[in-house]
């Protein structure tokens, strides 16, 4: 319950972000709606000596959808997300997953940033931008660069960002057709046995594109190329969602822990899967 | 130990300086600083909601927040709702239905509560629920406190009603 001391800053500009995290590499660490950091500093299993609080500064805010492009500032909360008219017509699908994300007070400080640069494979976040095929803005020293959702993550809190970048943004294009988030949990605010994010386009009642991604089954997620293929070109009919879920569990790698041993959770993503891409194909 | 910082809250409506080392949770500043103990502690994981308080406009669990961050922030807490002689509807209610047992859950399931019915005056028992889902009860089994607080919305709104 007890954090270890740290030295607090609250700069107002990103230039003052970088600095600081140049200054003290390592020992310094971005903090944004605290509440996946504090939790782990409560429990002593991040030590931070320099928390460089991202509240103060302007440009991170905001949610802009333009040109059939969504762009979501790294500050912007779940509870924003949820709230967001806007957002909701542009891509319905990030409000279904947001709603199954945590619990109210958490949603309120939760930053779609630190979601999916927490680098934790439970959080939800990732695997719905690499099923958006979502870009991640990240400033540095050298200045910004942009990495694909599906090329980000490298392993258990392992990513590509560098110490010294803070991601400013993630944005993608509006997604087209049915979608669906379905997550399997124990209760509220638990992080998934097994979640599944589907986006499906149709024309002439078969499907034109599909993109599937899985969270918590591996220690990234898992964007499963193969398993959108499967349903390429078929009427999503229950043979091509066997097909799907059998490519799927191709790709996923899940542990055991108490949420249950390997041969359960896979269990589970077949099912979670079955049910987002019919859930998709019925909206799509 | 780092230094200590100087921290501005505004508490209830009352402004308040202190001193504080940065990582001093803002539950631990409101109970033990201000003496502000109705937010209570009952985990250390995030998940219990008994320390939650409006700071800024949100619920947020207080226990996850460090005073720092908290630095210049307007908080209202169960004390800043109502007091025993001009008891806030949802409080009234609460006593009411038998909303409370130990009470220990009680201060943060009502500041959530009333945040809830500011940004939905209406709610459904479904959305109650959701509503609170960040809260935990050991002692209710949860019906009773659904009923305290649809009741208060349902008074709330007639009140408005009334008003209007
Ligand atoms: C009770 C509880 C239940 C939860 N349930 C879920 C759930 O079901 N699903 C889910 O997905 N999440 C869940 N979470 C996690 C929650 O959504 C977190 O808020 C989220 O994972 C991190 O966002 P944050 O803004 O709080 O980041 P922080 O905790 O502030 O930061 C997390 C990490 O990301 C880094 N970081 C943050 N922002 C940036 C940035 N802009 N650039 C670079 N690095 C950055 C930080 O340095 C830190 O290492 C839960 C949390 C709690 C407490
Ligand atoms: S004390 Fe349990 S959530 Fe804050
Ligand atoms: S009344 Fe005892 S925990 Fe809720």
């Amino acid at each position: 319950m007890i954090p270890a001391a740290f030295e607090y800053y609250r700069p107002t500009d990103m230039a003052g972000v970088i600095a600081l995290l140049q200054e003290h590499g390592d020992d310094a660490r971005v903090i944004a709606g605290g509440h996946s950091l504090i939790p782990m500093m409560k429990l002593r299993m991040a030590d931070v000596p320099h928390l460089i609080d991202l509240q103060a500064i302007k440009g991170l805010n905001g949610i802009a959808i333009t040109d059939g492009t969504v762009t979501i500032g790294a500050m912007v909360t779940q509870h924003e997300i949820i709230n967001s008219a806007e957002m909701e017509k542009a891509a319905p699908i990030m409000k279904e997953a947001a709603l199954q994300i945590a619990d109210p007070q958490v949603r309120y400080m939760g930053t779609v940033g630190g979601n999916v640069a927490n680098g934790d494979p439970g959080n939800d976040m990732p695997g719905l931008m690499q099923c958006l095929n979502a870009q991640f803005h990240l400033t540095g020293p050298d200045g910004d660069r942009t990495v694909d959702a599906r090329d980000f993550y490298e392993a258990a809190y392992m990513t590509d960002r560098e110490d010294e970048e803070v991601l400013t943004a993630v944005s993608f294009a509006a997604p087209v057709g049915g979608f669906a988030y379905e997550k399997q949990k124990r209760k509220i605010g638990d992080y998934a046995t097994a979640a599944a994010a589907v986006q499906i386009s149709k024309e002439g009642g078969k499907v034109a594109a599909a993109s599937i991604a899985m969270t918590n089954l591996s220690d990234t997620p898992v964007w499963s190329d193969s398993a959108g293929a499967a349903l390429v070109g078929t009427a999503c009919d229950d043979a091509a969602v066997k097909a799907a879920v059998t490519a799927m569990l191709g790709d996923i790698d899940p542990t055991e822990d108490n949420r249950g041993p390997v041969a359960f959770k896979r269990h589970a993503a077949g099912i979670v899967l079955g049910r987002a891409i019919t859930r998709a194909w019925s909206r799509a | 130990m780092s230094k200590k910082m100087h921290v501005k809250l505004n508490v209830n409506g009352e402004d308040h300086e202190f001193l504080a080392e940065p990582r001093e949770l803002l539950i631990y500043a409101l109970r033990e600083k201000l003496n502000i103990t109705g937010p209570h502690v009952g985990c250390e994981t995030s998940h219990c909601g008994a320390c939650t308080v409006t700071m800024n406009g949100k619920s947020v669990k207080s226990c996850t927040v460090f005073v720092a961050q908290a630095n210049g922030s307007e908080v209202t807490t169960v004390e800043g709702l109502g007091n025993p002689d001009a008891l806030h509807v949802l409080q009234e209610n609460f006593k009411e239905h038998h909303g409370l047992q130990c009470g220990f859950c009680t201060p943060g399931m009502i500041t959530r509560a009333a945040k809830l019915l500011e940004e939905n005056p209406n709610p459904t028992e479904e959305e109650v629920r959701f509503g609170i889902a960040g809260n935990l009860c050991r002692c209710t089994g949860y019906q009773n406190i659904v009923k305290s607080i649809l009741s208060a919305a349902s008074e709330m709104n007639a009140a408005k009603e009334a008003a209007q």
